[in-house]
């Protein structure tokens, strides 16, 4: 009875599977594709990405139907939404509960670190894909790297790679780095500290500041700056968001450019520009992932979002828009949302496209490998649009961006 | 040597905010017998004040520093009325679930009508420069912060110490049930001592709008710190809050900067105040034991 009814189940399929145009809706568990945006849509993280991912998301969403048609491999394509709080413990259930209860095929974003590492292990663990586009950390790619979880947009080694390198080389070589003393900011400091004395730079001082800083006072680390011997030429700052407001309206009125110290910013959003004023940072390089008016294929995408948001997009919002393009593009041509096939499809697979730019995904450690590049803020009289902060230096090759594989990551 | 005076003053501006804060929670605590939780999202509406004000209406620094206390002392009024008033009789985890759900209400309308990240404020012209004091050279808008606040705490301390309504004030601050044995109407000052402590509260919003980053969680950051600064000065004990502000500020500054090494001290070291302070005297510093109901 059992050979029986296998064989007839056997048969079933056999006929159902006639191809991806044919009848190719079988091939999709409940009939439909679900991506899953999981991150910070109230604190510290939302403006940079939040909310305003979800609605890149749905673009791609509407850009996929509209360039398959009716030989989409479905037209149910919905996305699930929440918000992790930057909570390592949130993710995780939050994760859980997208992969097993929504339906969720593919989780996208989670910004945090932290958190970034635990929904890697329910990706693991649910043999569901997974695009981290929000966390810097490079144990996503080192020692908690698997199958199904791919690392998109950027990392601590990027960052630190791109500012470091040139700004030692042409602002000066003495740093003092001011970092946010937990996992993070740690590992920024050791990414900066490298890339500095690798491009023969020395770092003469650094220190970590309380995170959270609930006194927001950062005076006494900017007073010590200048009485270092040698004297450092580049403060380099590793705090985000409100923290690294805080620094620089501090690094502003202890004049500390006038005193000859320049500052570099470890990793900075558009929207962190926008609510310094260029003109409180004029002059600062960093390293970003993506710029909205570097060309006119990202200029004509921003105009889109811009209609949908109200705002201009930072990379996090590009980098999300793409990843949720591969993905749909992945399930297209593997005729099946079955996780092991898609990845299949992926790794290895080299993409230009919105946001990445020669851009591949390395198989070996799943690092999405594309161009970077190193920004510097204008100076306010150079600013002649709302959101046009920033001048591009220099385009740093995918090769160069990057970091080789690491003997850390065993998939 | 100018490293420590230079940290030293940047110990008392900090502590300038912890002061004006502190000071205001107890003159409410004293009156009302009201934790006020909100008190952190009142010090943001006055940095968001500051903020909107400038830039939807053009009103420079200088008048902000005076409408913003103007009319978040009339909220804070309106709001003692309306629901704060009507809990006192109650046990005090009452008023003090009030507030702290006021304080998620007010973050929550920030935010949804101008988001999280933070909105740009910058130090007005006059003060942006820096004042040299031989030894060395500091923010004048910090020189500023440090003697408005001084000013303006000895001002309170004379209007405290030296006028009818500042013995009312004392008194039933005190012993408020023997102050109304003595026919004073204790409650008709109820209301503008409230509205007087969150003006203070929306002041410090307006000073710190130039050197803090102004967004709907700024308060909440420091608030929990300016608790544990009214409760080593002692609940309710005027000159003990301020004193505890500028006492903290300093710990704090020295801390980080000598401290540094050891970030994990230099984070707790004020808890750590907090609970050496309380095995010691119960009662805070200058605070003085409830006597028994």
């Amino acid at each position: 009875m059992a050979a029986a009814s296998a064989a007839v189940a056997a048969l079933v399929t056999g006929c159902g599977g006639g191809g991806p145009q044919s009848g190719g809706d079988q091939k999709l568990t409940g009939d439909k594709i679900v991506l899953g945006v999981l991150n910070d849509q109230s604190g510290a993280y939302s403006e940079l990405s939040g909310k305003n991912s979800v609605k890149a998301v749905e673009m791609a969403i509407a850009d996929f139907k509209a360039k398959y048609g009716d030989k989409a491999i479905t037209k149910n394509i919905s996305v699930e939404t929440a918000d992790h709080q930057n909570k390592p413990d949130v993710a995780n259930s939050k994760a859980q509960e997208m992969y097993d209860r929504k339906g969720v095929d593919a989780i996208l974003d989670v910004p945090t670190s932290s958190a970034a590492l635990k929904v890697a292990d329910v990706a693991k663990e649910k043999k569901k894909l997974y695009f981290n586009i929000g966390a810097a950390t490079t144990d996503l790619t080192g020692k908690s790297c698997n199958k199904y979880t791919f690392h998109y947009a950027y990392d601590t080694y990027m960052l630190a790679h791109g500012t470091g390198t040139v700004t030692t080389e042409q602002v000066g070589k003495n740093w003092y780095i001011l970092y946010p003393n937990y996992a993070f900011g740690q590992d920024m400091e050791k990414s900066f500290s490298a890339a500095i004395t690798a491009a023969g730079g020395a770092v003469v001082g650094k220190d970590g500041a309380p995170f959270p800083n609930t006194s927001g006072d950062y005076s006494s680390f900017l007073l010590k700056a200048p009485t270092l011997n040698p004297k450092p030429q580049v403060l380099g700052t590793m705090q985000a968001g409100a923290e690294l407001v805080n620094v620089v309206k501090q690094y502003n009125e202890f004049k500390l450019r006038d005193k000859g110290i320049g500052l570099a910013v470890g990793l900075m959003f558009i929207t962190d520009i926008h609510s310094l004023t260029p003109a409180a940072l004029a002059g600062t390089t960093y390293t970003d992932a993506w710029y909205w008016n570097f060309d006119q294929q990202n200029r004509e995408w921003a105009d889109r979002f811009q209609k949908e948001t109200g705002t201009r997009p930072s990379f996090a919002h590009a980098a999300n828009y793409s990843a949720a393009m591969q993905y749909l593009e992945a399930v297209q041509a593997a005729g099946t949302d079955d996780a092991d096939t898609v990845v299949k499809g992926l790794e290895g697979k080299e993409v230009n496209d919105l946001f990445l730019r020669n851009g591949k995904i390395r198989a070996e450690d799943h690092r999405v490998i594309h161009d970077a590049y190193l920004a510097q803020v204008k100076p306010q009289a150079e600013v002649t649009e709302p959101w046009d902060y920033v001048k591009i230096l220099k385009t740093i090759p995918a090769a160069e961006a990057f970091r080789t594989p690491s003997p850390d990551c065993k998939m | 040597m100018s490293g420590f005076l230079q940290n030293t003053f940047n110990g008392l501006v900090g502590g300038a905010f912890y002061a004006l804060l502190a000071l205001g929670l107890a003159v409410i605590f004293g009156m009302l017998r009201v934790v006020n939780f909100a008190h952190g999202a009142l010090y943001m509406l006055g940095a968001f004040g500051a903020y909107v004000l400038l830039a939807e209406a053009g009103v420079p620094f200088w008048a902000a520093l005076v409408i913003m206390p103007l009319a978040l002392g009339l909220l804070g009024m309106v709001l003692e009325r309306a629901v704060i008033h009507r809990l006192t009789r109650l046990d005090p985890l009452y008023n003090f679930l009030l507030t702290f759900g006021l304080t998620l209400i007010l973050q929550d309308l920030v935010k949804s009508r101008y988001g999280i990240q933070s909105s740009p404020y910058a130090t007005p012209t006059e003060l942006s420069g820096s004042v040299d004091f031989g030894l060395f050279d500091f923010p004048t808008y910090r020189v500023f912060i440090l003697g408005f606040t001084v000013l303006l705490c000895v001002g309170v301390w004379w209007v405290l110490g030296r006028t009818r309504v500042g013995m009312v004030v004392r008194a039933a601050t005190e012993r408020p049930e023997l102050t109304r044995a003595f026919g004073i109407d204790v409650g008709k000052w109820v209301t503008p001592v409230f509205g007087f402590g969150i003006a203070l509260a929306g002041l410090a919003g307006v000073l710190a709008a130039p050197m803090r980053a102004v967004n709907p969680l700024m308060g909440a950051d420091l608030i929990i710190v300016v608790f544990a600064v009214v409760v080593i000065g002692g609940l309710g004990s005027i000159f003990g809050s301020v004193a505890a502000g500028f006492g903290i500020g300093l710990i704090q500054a020295w801390g980080e900067a000598y401290l540094s090494d050891f970030p994990i001290v230099s984070q707790t070291v004020v808890f750590v105040v907090m609970a050496a302070v309380l095995l010691w005297r119960p009662a805070g510093l200058f605070g003085r034991e409830e006597a028994p109901a």
